[in-house]
């Protein structure tokens, strides 16, 4: 990466009722986005985490814009302190709520990724379990997490062709990142397997179980659930 | 929530016998969940829809019908008052012109026929009480992105009314929107003002941009001379605001309305303040817009109705 997203953390205007605060790291985006959700600022509407950008939409009845930029001027500064790399997103992991997701790993591109990665399909499934992961955010599709903390040897880029429909609980991996397709959608992820956890749900409350900061952990699932009528 | 043809509608009900070119039902949409991938959607025109709740005494966040170009066609089961905002159409009520703008007294089993808007796309309807479809994570509102809340009507359809009303109306008549033929939208620059060329950055305030038949209340997308990019490299997704303009790797900025994505991989090169939202929202294909940079001496003097407030809003 080259330009202005190397540059130090900073606010950057976003029209008459936010701010886009800009930080260098996925992980310092993380931990400005939890602590601006547990002791939100007064006014504050909408919190939208990103890969490394937090945008706070404010109600301009009940605070101005100026306000804001000074409450969370070190808050951003706190969000660069932390501890370095792999270290940082484990902490990270470890302070959310957590979600257990069963898994087949049967999906169509398990083959694909093992031979992109160099590694067995069964190295595949072991270094998708075993790896530390949390929401960072979501975005594309109501429900649909960007699960981060994915095995780097699993890191690939996207499909060149991206399918023009993946179905809901499809599990998939796609550059840094793993998530769980929420209902059945176009997608460019590499799928590896497929859950039945419904991930986003109208009638519950909050409907989307994989929210920011929730810890994930994939399980193997019983090869014999699920297969049942 | 439809009935069978030919019948009236049942008491308190209201039948959708033509639901023009585009109809959907819209609130004030649903705040404080975009973290989940949930945008906000709601009214394209929330000025419009605010000042016609107003009419008839609704709540902030009553329900009603937003019509894209017009042409609905509506029967009433029993005595209603209404109100239309937004783009002006010819009305007619039980056989007989009535005006816009203005709470409508609606006697039982009379047909409303909304004709064709000569300016502007989107024109609401509000009934007194508001409409009663099923909320959706606390919205009646379709989101057209994300396929959330209601479908969008169709002849036959049976919507009834809730009773999200307060005192008897004391408006009765409110200015009506003027919607130039060449509007200037106010813009704050950024997010990203610094990822454009200086070339790009004084284009867009010397250039006439034309609304394309693209557009919908995602987005309205512009054709113009291409804004370049100074910083070729992705960006990564980050969030997004109604009325931010964001630029494809085509040059060609969309500015996006109601139902825009929560986050997006292109950068916004600046945003369209909040009061003008609502002029985007009622351009349409083949008019063309001014973009002018946002100066604070450039606000007194307007009405207060554009800026309602948002007290319905819920904290985070």
């Amino acid at each position: 990466m080259s330009g202005p997203q190397r540059a130090a953390a900073r606010v950057l205007p976003c029209g008459t009722d936010a701010l886009l605060l800009e930080v260098a790291t996925l992980e310092h985006a993380e931990r400005l986005y939890l602590r601006l959700r547990r002791d939100p600022p007064p006014g504050v509407v909408e919190l939208v985490p990103a890969a490394r950008t937090v945008l706070v939409v404010v109600d301009r009845q009940r605070t101005s814009l100026a306000r804001l930029r000074q409450r969370v001027r070190p808050l951003i500064a706190a969000a660069g302190r932390g501890e370095p790399g792999g270290a940082e997103g484990a902490a990270i992991a470890s302070a959310g709520p957590e979600v257990t997701v069963p898994v087949r790993y049967d999906g169509p591109d398990l083959a694909e990724v093992s031979r992109l990665a160099g590694l067995t399909a069964a190295d595949v499934v072991r270094r998708h379990v075993q790896g530390r992961h949390r929401v960072a955010f979501c975005g594309f599709a109501p429900g649909f997490a960007y699960v981060a903390g994915l095995d780097p040897a699993l890191a690939l880029p996207r499909r060149a062709t991206p399918r023009t429909r993946v179905p809901a609980g499809a599990v998939a991996v796609a550059d840094t990142f793993t998530g769980v397709y929420p209902r059945s959608s176009p997608g460019g992820w590499h799928l590896i397997g497929r859950t039945d956890l419904v991930v986003f749900d109208l009638e519950r409350d909050p409907p989307a179980l994989l929210s920011p900061g929730t810890s994930v952990r994939f399980v193997e699932a019983d090869p014999a659930a699920g297969e049942h009528p | 929530m439809s009935g069978p043809h030919g019948t009236l509608p049942r008491a308190g009900q209201v039948r959708i016998i033509a639901p023009g070119p585009f109809a959907t039902v819209q609130d004030l949409g649903r705040p404080g969940l975009a973290h989940l991938g949930v945008t906000r959607s709601g009214a394209a025109d929330r000025h419009s829809l605010r000042l016609a709740n107003r009419l008839v005494g609704n709540l902030v966040g009553a329900a009603a019908i937003e019509l894209a170009y017009g042409g609905l066609v509506a029967r009433f089961a029993t005595a209603a008052l209404i109100a239309l905002t937004g783009a002006p159409c010819p009305l007619e009520l039980a056989g007989r012109g009535v005006g816009m703008y203005a709470p409508i007294d609606v006697p039982a089993g009379a047909l409303l026929r909304v004709g064709v808007p000569e300016r502007g796309v989107r024109t609401y309807l509000a009934i007194r009480g508001g409409l009663d479809v099923p909320a959706v994570l606390g919205s009646r509102s379709t989101d057209t992105l994300a396929g959330l809340g209601p479908p969008a009507l169709t002849a036959g359809v049976d919507l009834a009314l809730a009773r999200e009303m307060s005192a008897p109306p004391v408006v009765d008549l409110a200015p009506q929107a003027r919607y130039p033929s060449t509007p200037t939208l106010r813009v704050h620059l950024g997010p990203r003002d610094d990822w454009f060329t200086d070339e790009a950055r004084s284009r867009l305030w010397t250039t006439e941009y034309e609304v394309t038949a693209s557009s919908d209340r995602v987005g309205v997308r512009l054709l113009g001379p291409a804004l370049r990019r100074r910083i070729t490299s992705e960006l990564p997704s980050e969030g997004l605001v109604p009325g931010g303009i964001q630029v494809p790797p085509d040059g060609q900025p969309v500015i996006f309305l109601a139902d825009h994505p929560v986050t997006g991989g292109y950068p916004v090169l600046g945003v369209v303040t909040a009061r003008d939202i609502p002029l985007i929202a009622q351009c349409r294909p083949g008019q063309r817009v001014r973009l002018r940079p946002y100066r604070r001496a450039s606000t007194p003097g307007e009405d207060g109705l554009l800026e309602g407030g948002d007290a319905s809003v819920a904290a985070v």
